[in-house]
This record gives C-alpha cells, structure tokens and sequence, in this order.
C-alpha cells in the first residue's frame, strides 16, 4: 500500500487537535468520540430528562400563572371590610373585674353597615406605592324580580371605571354594554335566561330591608361560573347605596396590587395603617394556594428523582469507561501524565455528557412546548393557556445538568487517578 | 565505565502482599548501574523479576528497601507527583504490547506525552513528533488511527512516542516479543540507533539470546537477584 493510499484508506482519521484546548479536554472529548455508542446513549438519556423538566416546568409554571391569572381577573388582590359585630360581656362590677363564668353569650346579628370614613381610608391606601387601584363598592342581598319568576341576587353598587380596572367585566360582557346610569344593572347570563329578560328589558329590584327600585338590564356578562353568572349583579355605587340603606357608605374597599404574590404582606400593613381588617387573595384562597404549593412540591420531587437518574446514568457510564481505558489510564501515567490530570479528565467527561445532553434536552423541551402550544387548543381554537419561553430556565438546566455530570463523575474520576499505573497496563 | 550512571540501584529489595502470611519478595537486593549511552539487556525466565525491575526503575512502583537514583536525583523521598515529573522528562517506556491510544492518530500519540507536560498543544510539539515517525520511518502512516497500523508500526510508534520528551533514559520490556523476525529486527534496529545517535541509555528486556548478543551488556535475572552480566565489546556490529 502506498503511503497515500494507506492515509485515505483510514477513512475514519481523528479530526486535528484543537490548538486552543488544554490536554485534559482534548483527550476528554477523544475518549467520548471513540466510545460514540456509549455517549450517545447516555447524552440522550441525559436529554430526554433534561427535556422532561424544562417541558414540565414550563407546563406547569404556566398552568400556575394561568389559575392565578383567572382566579385574580375575578376578584381583587386585598379586600377591606368594615368589622364584625361582636358582643361584649359584660364584666363583673365588684368581682375583681373578672368575666362572668357561665354567661351564655350570643353571637350578634351582622347588619349591614360601612366601613368608617372609607373616603379617608382609601385616599391612604392609594397613596401607598405598592398599590394600583382602590374601588369602593356596597354589597347586599336582593330580591329580583319580573312577573312571577323571583331570584335571589347579590347586588353590588361599584364606580365602574375604577371596579373595571379590578375585575374586567368589559372582556365577560356578551350582550349589552357596561353602561351603568343611575337605573341601569347589569346581570349574568343564568340569572337573564332564569328570568327571561334581555338588553333593554327591566326587572324590579328588592332589598332585604324593604326598599326596592326598577332598573333596566344595560348587559349581561358571563364570569365562566354558572353560580356567580345566577347571583351576580352590577349597579351603579349611587343606586346601591339606596337601595341597601347606606346612604354615602360602602360595604368594602377592592384594592389591586401591582406584585401580587406580596398581597398579603401589603394586607397587613394596610390593617396596620387604617385599623380595617384587609384580606388578601393569597388567604381567602388558602386551598388553592395549598394545591399550588403541592403542585410545585410533586414538580420538585419529579425533578430531583429525574436529576438522580441522569447523575446514575453518567456515573454508570464513567465507571464502566474508567474499566474499559485502565490500560490507557496506565500508559497515560508512565508518560508522565499526573493524577491531577486523570481527575480532570474523567470530571470533564461528566460534565460535557451532561452539558451536552442538556443542550439536546432543552431543543427537546422547547419543542415539545411549541408543539404544546400548536396542538393543545380549546375548542375554539385559543391555546388552552399561554406558556412562556423563560430564558432562565434553559439556563438552570444547562448549568445544573453540567453539575450534576460533574458530581456524577467525581467517583470514577477519583478511582481513575488513584489507579496503580502498573496495575493498569497490566490489565 | 566513564559515562556517569543515569540509573542506579543499591540493595533495591521489593516484596508483595507485605504484612500477610503470604508475603513474596520478588527483588532480592538488586544493586545495578545503567550509564549513560549504554545498551543493556536483560534477560531471564518468565516470572524472575524482570518486570517489576523495569517498573521500580521507571518509577512505576516504589522498592519496598534499597535506594534508587534516576538522572542523579534520589527517589526515595519523592512524592507521587515528584516521581510522575521525573518519570515524565527522564524515562520513556515500550511494552511488549504497543499500548497505543486508539482515539488519537500516529502522530498525536507521538504528541501526547509532550501535550500533558506542557498542558496545551504548541507547532513545536508536532514538528518533534513529526521528525520522530520520519526517524521510525512512519511519516506517510502519520494521520492513521493508532489501530488502523500493523504491530511492527504500532510498535514503532511507541518507540517514537517513549522518545517524544527526549528521556535520557529508554526502558523497554520484550518490545520484540510480539512482533515477527523482521518487524523485531526494525525495532531493535530503531532503538540500537536512537542509542547511538542520542545517546540515550537503553534497558531491554528480551527473552530473544541474538538480540541480547547485539547489546553493549547483557543482565541475566533469576529469582529476583542478577546472577551473571556479560559485557560484549562487539556489540550492535
């Protein structure tokens, strides 16, 4: 053969050293080209897990932002309300001022009544930079009826350009318009359909304390709940106040804040400030928040079982490479090659199996988003809910898979080094 | 001789298993001196020490009594690290099997000693390892894969790869024993040269009497200790 042939004949002739690599890289990204089979392998076992969390993390931190967006388009992030009625026993006159043992005490009626100066409330709590907006509203039970057919609504009297800003009846509206003068209501659509009425149409409107005026349907909106659709009403603040007997009063404060995972910390200075009770979201909805700290528990656990069989399967890997080159780990010693070195070499192999397998696995998980998002529709063709590509989290998997391939390699790395040179060439 | 000793051993014992009832010596107060530019053989049976003497005198293994110096410098003390440098600039190794590594060409294999000393490849490296395979005669096999090679190739690669950090001192375990008359014959050839033209001290392990009779000194080791040497004033004629 001649000497140019017997070089093409190769075919397969190493690609040329890297000049700007160290030795350690260069025979580390050697040995995991020649074993190809085992590094493709175990970098798709890598990719597939990597591709795992970032597709489920984004599935499910998407799904979580989408609950709290809909559970908070519904409902204000802190809500003041006037306080209860308590009673208060009455103490013993001559008896050391010690309660009456075995007084029975019953519990207070709770009228309706409004919160203290709530003008001067609300300038204070607008005037906090953490907040975006305050609506007063008045709210009661009512009566509503036409003809025969009667139902039992929750009228609530708002300013609708401030209670708007809270609550987005405008995007729920499906008939009608927001319009809310004087004589107008607006109403969901079970409670338009239980009494038969439309845009335009009046029904008559009866508080529990006797007074009752007719107002005219101005829109019928649909809150996505059958209940809330049947018992809620919109009326102007004015109207409700005459209607539920609290002339110039309001029955609560709706304030929206801008970070809403700080609604409860803003609640209590805001109680702190006023003196009125504030209930944030994050408390009225403690089952929710419950299952959402569930959610993200499981989603931990998933990962960091997902994380253990990545680190497994790199491990795995080394080991059986660290077996199968002791003879080159030997030679490699008699050339003068130092242990430090052989610790290098065989870390670096875990770290580029898991950088590399997590750069495959985040193409992996962000293509099964996009295919997410294109196929996962609701019925009228929307996406089911939106998920965001955070760049943060491609970043997380990148450097975590790295280090996770680097703590994976740590022991067949060290029994590489402290390998007897002579031990290993004789094999 | 006048050459100053490269190698030397004084009561140099070595012993396995140390401290268990089935405590071997294999090295029996080993004194010997390799000089500079000298050609020495060894020989003697399967199983007589041969090995672990070119291991303890590579640095490879430690002797469990005695002293060694390697290029002047006493080992005795030297910790792992101290050892692998010395080993690295003062001794290149052949085995009986190539020990090639297969995920590098010829060349690079040449280059890699040189790589792990410096830490990062320069053009000198391989313009040396290039000079050393067109020494070896394996210039046109340069960029074949160390595996793609026939033995009495691979074994010459070794040869240029244990002289890549010019060592002053070669040792070389039955690097014939593998190899065909004429490919062993290369090979002897090629390290008798290297000797003569650099100067470097050779010890070559062989079980081949002929090949023996070409070097400058012959050791014969039975049973751990050195029981005869033979000068040849005639040698590698």
């Amino acid at each position: 053969m001649s000497a140019t042939n017997s070089a093409a004949a190769s075919g397969s002739a190493p690609p040329p050293l890297p000049r700007w690599a160290p030795f350690e890289w260069i025979v580390a990204l050697r040995f995991l080209r020649e074993g190809r089979m085992q590094t493709g392998f175990i970098v798709t076992g890598v990719a597939i897990g990597v591709g795992v969390i970032v597709f489920m993390s984004a599935l499910l931190s998407g799904l979580q932002s989408n609950f709290i967006r809909r559970v908070l388009t519904a409902q204000p992030h802190i809500q003041l309300l006037p306080p209860k009625e308590v009673a208060r026993p009455q103490r013993g006159g001559e008896d050391n001022g010690t309660l009456q043992h075995g007084a029975i005490v019953q519990p207070p009626l709770q009228r309706l009544k409004s919160i203290d100066q709530w003008q001067a409330v609300a300038a204070q709590i607008r005037a906090m930079p953490e907040v975006a907006t305050v609506s007063p509203e008045a709210t009661g039970s009512a009566l509503a009826v036409r003809g025969s057919a009667s139902r039992a609504i929750s009228a609530i009297g708002i300013e609708p350009e401030r209670y708007f800003r809270i609550v987005a009846i405008p995007e729920k509206i499906v008939r009608g318009s927001t319009r809310l003068g004087a004589t107008d209501i607006l109403i969901g659509t079970e409670l338009a359909s239980d009494l038969g009425v439309g845009v335009g149409d009046k029904l008559r409107v009866s508080a529990a304390l006797g007074a009752s005026t007719t107002l005219t349907v101005a829109g019928i909106f649909d809150l996505g709940n059958k209940g809330a659709n049947q018992r809620t009403t919109y009326l102007a603040l004015h109207t409700a106040q005459s209607l539920l007997g609290l002339p110039g009063g309001v029955t609560g404060l709706d304030v929206t804040v801008h970070d809403v995972y700080a609604a409860e910390r803003i609640a209590q200075r805001i109680t702190a400030a006023t003196g009125v009770q504030a209930d944030s979201w994050i408390r009225t909805n403690e089952q929710f928040f419950t299952a959402i700290n569930a959610q993200q528990t499981s989603n931990t656990v998933i990962r960091a079982f997902v994380g253990l069989s990545v680190a497994f399967g790199i491990a795995s890997v080394l080991v059986v490479s660290v077996v199968q080159r002791s003879r080159e780990i030997g030679i490699l010693r008699a050339m003068g090659i130092s242990r430090a070195q052989i610790l290098r070499l065989f870390l670096l192999q875990g770290s580029l199996l898991g950088l590399s397998g997590s750069l495959v696995g985040s193409a992996l998980g962000a293509l099964a988003l996009a295919l997410w998002q294109r196929f996962a529709r609701n019925a009228d063709g929307t996406p089911l809910f939106p998920l965001a590509f955070e760049p943060w989290l491609f970043v997380a998997a990148l450097v975590l898979a790295t280090l996770v391939g680097l703590a994976a390699a740590v022991a067949p790395a060290l029994r590489a080094s402290r390998m007897d040179p002579v031990v290993a060439i004789r094999g | 001789m006048a050459e100053p000793a490269v190698v030397a051993l004084r009561a140099v014992r070595k012993s396995f298993n140390i401290g268990t009832p089935v405590q071997t010596e294999v090295l029996h107060g080993i004194d010997l001196e390799l000089h500079r530019g000298e050609f020495c053989a060894v020989m003697g049976p399967s199983g007589s020490g041969k090995s672990t003497l070119l291991n303890i005198i590579g640095l490879l293994d430690r002797p469990t009594s005695g002293t060694l110096s390697v290029c002047g410098e006493e080992t005795t003390g030297l910790d792992d690290a101290a050892l692998t440098r010395l080993r690295g600039h003062s001794i290149g190794f052949v085995f009986q099997y190539h020990h090639l590594l297969s995920a590098f060409s010829a060349l690079e294999n040449v280059v890699l000693p040189m790589l792990g000393a410096a830490g990062r490849p320069d053009a000198a490296m391989f313009a040396r390892a290039e000079r050393l395979l067109d020494e070896v005669g394996l210039s046109p096999w340069r960029d074949n894969p160390a595996n793609r090679l026939s033995g009495g190739q691979q074994q010459r690669v070794a040869v240029a790869r244990a002289l890549a950090m010019n060592p002053p001192v070669l040792l070389a375990d039955e690097p014939t024993g593998n190899l065909d008359t004429k490919s062993a014959d290369a090979v002897f050839e090629l390290l008798r040269r290297v000797n003569r033209e650099e100067g470097t001290s050779v010890l070559f392990v062989t079980h081949n009497p002929e090949l023996a009779s070409r070097c400058d000194k012959t050791i014969q080791v039975v049973d751990g200790a050195i029981v005869g040497a033979r000068e040849a004033p005639d040698a590698g004629s």
